[in-house]
């Protein structure tokens, strides 16, 4: 108990001076926002491997380093964040160390579409923003979400009108940067498509240069009835930096929604997607791939909420997990009362490329309604030996062939995207991540080590 | 030089021994056909060929135009021109038929020092070889065998034969589970790769698919040794007579084991 109030005590202090440089506490349902959030932080401090939602994932690493927040001194030019830049997006937004930079950022004057930063937002009219923001994540049931939720200053701003088509992709780019004390960054992003419009949101994390970090985003995405929508989270940090990220989906009447996580980086990284199908006939795809090696640690926790009738999700997530990595496929899915008619899915399917390497994957389903139909499945296993030895006899080196077969299997992701530039750019990043683990020699599948499956129709 | 030449070969698998001293020379333009009843090791042979890792060598040498073929791993061999049809072809999702064959052609002229083969080149020649056996172009935008049917997995295996030109082509029962329409496209794509450069090694159970490629020698391994050899009338005369006969008399001249 001491330490969580010690732990607590290292974010109150932060705490009080944000609140009182903060500009824009003036607001009273922003400043009330973030003291609420704040207090709930207090009352429930980080959690522990004893709440359920985090069994798989100690965050004790997080909780015990104190964090400060970064001080911006270097000056970037746009050069620095080549190797990051989407060639072509509609917009790319900045943010170092999670606050915008404008001299980094570009954005198409695009009709019907409004892209800045949510600082700017605040600040000239932040009437806008009332409605939805903090209204859908759930500072009750995350403490990483509350911590986020006080600290709620700078961040994306998206907002697409009515039946707008946005034709590229909005990229946000959060650069954590070089810094001797470990640094924090809460980047709080809105997301608003309304009613049929249409469009991608690309979320990605990256450093530049080393030491510890956290990034502990949450996205606000609302999708209004019979829009379609694709967002990204790519995370590429390097292996000092924790990321925590929450992407809170609110979809209206058959609101198509796909979510992509693709997990590459990063020490210790839980990604939350919880998509609330609010409205008949939506549809929500959640689709990821994680790859770890090292001692990486990749938590993937999806929490699928079936409010109407007629509404399907469908989960996908493969892993590939090499060395002592870690990673965790944790679905829940809750279908509510009304919610007949539910098709939900989930999948998740694994590569162990090393005996140290560890998976837990955890299915959770909660039906309240009568006729629905949920199945979920898992399997584990190695690179098959067979498929190697038939690419190798037709003259395709053993390197080679591996990396092939990630591809393959790492291409079944790759294959529930929409094509366009965010495919693209997200094949690309795998295409090169994939290449160290390829060198790996198969282990020798030990007796009772083989493949596992398990599939279930409830 | 012979094109292959295996001396007193040993193999075993997980402890036992499969094949007991095997002796077999090819020579190029040759079609030499390992015949026997199950469990005689005639698989054994094709995939230690083709190097498959999970198989012991113990004893015995095998070279391949004077190479140590026994050294290879199985893309060397490939790239030395060994080609192994396989008995029960390799489903692989998420890699495209096209895809894998054009690197398969590729690995194999890079390690030839010869240029790359680009998409422009390879399309016709390809077309070609699909239409040599009666294949849909529409199937190789699947993944590799992905949903094929077991005559479909035969013939792109003979297909896969027919792009990369092997040296020595080894087929694995190729014939097993195929119906006559089937087993004649596939012999038909076999035969117009007979050539004065190319040797094969047809494994198989039955004899049917010797009545369309006509072996030059027939060998009968039972138990992991040759026990006789021939002329193609060798075939027939298992055929008619079955296995029984040659098992019986392998028997009694089996030396005793040591």
């Amino acid at each position: 108990m001491s330490t969580a109030i010690q732990q607590v005590g290292n974010y109150l202090e932060t705490f009080t001076e944000f609140a009182k440089s903060a500009a824009d506490q003036k607001l009273p349902w922003l400043r009330k926002l973030r003291e609420d959030a704040f207090a709930r932080f207090c009352e429930t401090g980080f959690p522990t491997t004893h709440d359920e939602d985090w069994r798989f994932t100690n965050v004790s690493p997080i909780a015990r380093t104190q964090f400060v927040f970064g001080k911006q001194q270097k000056a970037f030019s746009n050069n620095d964040l080549t190797p990051w830049t989407i060639t072509g997006a509609a917009a790319q937004l900045v943010f170092i160390d999670g606050r915008f930079a404008p001299p980094l950022s570009n954005s198409a004057n695009l009709p019907g579409v409004q892209i800045r930063s949510l600082k700017d937002q605040i600040a000239s009219k932040p009437t806008d923003l009332e409605a939805h923001l903090g209204k859908y994540a759930n500072i009750q049931r995350d403490a990483f979400c509350a911590l986020n939720t006080a600290f709620l200053e700078d961040g994306a701003f998206v907002h697409v009108r009515r039946a707008t088509v946005l034709e590229q992709p909005v990229h946000l780019l959060f650069v954590s940067i070089e810094s001797e004390t470990p640094t924090m960054s809460h980047p709080r992003n809105l997301v608003v498509f309304e009613d049929e419009s249409q469009g991608t949101v690309i979320e990605e994390y990256v450093s530049m240069g080393k030491g510890a970090a956290l990034s502990n985003s949450v996205t606000e995405l609302i999708v209004g009835e019979n829009a379609t929508v694709s967002h990204y989270m790519i995370e590429r940090e390097h292996r000092d930096a924790f990321n925590v990220s929450t992407l809170r989906i609110q979809q209206a009447r058959s609101a198509n929604v796909a979510s992509h996580s693709l997990l590459l980086g990063g020490g210790l990284v839980r990604n939350n997607v919880h998509p609330v199908l609010a409205g008949a006939g939506g549809e929500c795809l959640i689709n990821g791939l994680f790859v770890g090696d090292g001692r990486q640690h990749l938590d993937n926790y999806m929490y699928v909420e079936h409010a109407k009738p007629h509404c399907s999700s469908r989960q996908f997530y493969n892993g590939i997990l090499d060395g002592h990595a870690h990673g965790v496929f944790h679905g829940r899915i809750i279908v509510h009362k009304d919610a007949q008619k539910t098709d939900a899915k989930q999948t998740n399917r694994n590569l162990l490329l090393s005996d140290d390497a560890q998976i837990d994957t955890k299915p959770q389903l909660e039906i309240y309604a009568d006729d629905v139909k949920c199945t979920h499945g898992a399997t584990i296993g190695q690179i098959e030996e067979n498929a190697l030895f038939y690419l190798q006899s037709r003259g395709i080196d053993e390197i080679s062939a591996r990396r092939l077969l990630l591809l393959a299997f790492a291409g079944e992701c790759l294959d529930r995207m929409k094509p366009g530039l965010a495919r693209d750019h997200a094949e690309r990043l795998i295409r090169k991540h994939l290449v160290s683990f390829a060198h790996h020699r198969s282990r020798t599948p030990a007796a009772g080590k083989k493949e596992r499956s398990w599939e279930e129709v409830g | 030089m012979s094109l292959l030449e295996i001396k007193n070969l040993h193999v075993t698998v997980a402890g036992h021994e499969i094949l007991k001293g095997i002796d077999l020379t090819m020579n190029a333009g040759e079609v030499h056909s390992i015949m026997g009843p199950n469990g005689s090791g005639k698989s054994t042979l094709a995939q230690v060929l083709a190097r498959r890792q999970t198989y012991e060598v113990t004893q015995g040498e095998v070279l391949f135009n004077g190479k140590d073929l026994l050294a290879m791993k199985p893309e060397e061999a490939a790239c030395e021109g060994v080609f192994m049809a396989f008995q029960y072809p390799v489903e692989i999702p998420g890699i495209g038929n096209t895809y894998f064959l054009r690197s398969a052609l590729n690995a194999i002229h890079k390690y030839r020092g010869e240029d790359e083969v680009d998409a422009v080149d390879f399309l016709p020649m390809f077309r070609e070889k699909l239409k040599l056996l009666e294949m849909d172009e529409k199937l190789m935008n699947r993944s590799v065998n992905e949903g094929f049917s077991g005559g479909e997995k035969k013939r792109n295996e003979i297909l896969q034969m027919a792009v990369l030109e092997p040296k020595l082509a080894i087929l694995d029962e190729t014939d097993s589970g195929l119906d006559i329409d089937a087993l004649r496209i596939v012999a038909k794509g076999v035969n117009a790769m007979r050539s004065a450069e190319r040797a094969m090694l047809v494994v198989t159970h039955y004899q049917r698919l010797l009545n369309y490629i006509v072996p030059d020698f027939v060998h009968v391994l039972v138990d992991g040794r040759i026990v006789r050899s021939g002329g193609a009338d060798l075939a027939l005369e298992l055929e008619e007579k079955g296995y029984g006969w040659i098992e019986d008399e392998a028997r009694q001249n089996a030396p005793a084991s040591v």
